[in-house]
């Protein structure tokens, strides 16, 4: 094994690694989050970082190839189906009665330019 | 009709992409069979449009949009994963109306996605000319008010 393989391995560990902990951390998310608004949020950890951390280590893995094309295509799917879900769900809650739960009120877009 | 042809090619190259086959005359011709087959299916649905085969876009939102998207998408991934995994939980939850500036459907579509696909925001309802936005910190409902976002995908659209 020469010196070049071991940094891409390295790299491409790294980076699965890191989209397994995203992953990881999506789930807490949405078992911790309080309520379904919320939990939303936690499941978008997942879908974004956690898979497209993983999807970047599997390219690194292999290399120039067809193989590195399909995964490019299964990320890109992703990122059009996921919030596309997302959105369904948050629509169908609300239609179904489903009352966010709020903290504070919005803040005004006059507030934020100053702060 | 300039749709078809360029669904037409862009089937072809995924076929032959996802296939692999570049030297079986046989499997070829079955491949062009079925992307020929494809595309009558879709011109019969009537979805063979500007929004079906976006090719008024060309290459920007690959190269122009992407990258700042994924770069948006990576700080507010941090964000959140600091509030799920800090003790407190330091929630704000709020909800926040965003006005898209985007002259078609497909523009404006876009944004509502890509608010989604940063965590921290979900886009819940599109009415007219509104978006509402649920978002889980005041810093998250911020980045869509200040319509960073907007103005590129309006910059996206006009550029010849």
């Amino acid at each position: 094994m020469n010196v070049l393989e071991i940094v891409l391995e390295i790299i491409s560990w790294v980076l699965l690694l890191g989209g397994s902990f995203f992953s990881i951390v999506g789930g807490i998310g949405i078992v911790r989050l309080p309520e379904f608004f919320s939990r939303l949020h936690g499941g978008g950890v997942t879908d974004t970082l956690g898979a497209g951390l993983i999807m970047a280590g599997l390219m690194v893995q292999a290399g120039l190839s067809l193989v590195t094309v399909k995964l490019l295509t299964i990320l890109f799917f992703l990122v059009v189906t996921s919030p596309s879900s997302c959105h369904a769900l948050a629509k169908a809650a609300l239609f179904g009665g489903l009352k966010p739960e709020l903290d504070k009120n919005p803040p005004s877009s006059r507030d934020k330019s100053s702060s | 009709m300039k749709y078809s042809p360029i669904l037409g090619v862009l089937l072809l190259a995924a076929w032959l992409l996802w296939s692999g086959h570049f030297d079986k005359p046989f499997v070829m011709a079955l491949g062009v069979l079925s992307c020929a087959f494809s595309l009558y299916v879709a011109l019969r649905m009537e979805i063979v449009d500007e929004e079906g085969a976006p090719w008024q876009l060309g290459a920007r939102p690959f190269t122009h949009y992407a990258p700042w998207l994924a770069r948006e998408i990576v700080q507010s991934n941090i964000e959140v994963t600091r509030i799920i995994i800090s003790p407190a939980m330091p929630l704000q939850r709020n909800m926040v109306t965003v006005t898209p500036h985007a002259e078609t459907e497909l523009g404006r579509v876009m944004l509502a996605n890509s608010i989604t696909l940063t965590p921290g925001t979900v886009s819940v309802r599109m009415e007219g000319d509104e978006i509402l936005v649920h978002a889980l910190s005041f810093e998250g409902a911020a980045e869509d008010i200040s319509g960073e976002m907007d103005r590129r995908i309006c910059q996206m659209e006009k550029q010849p």
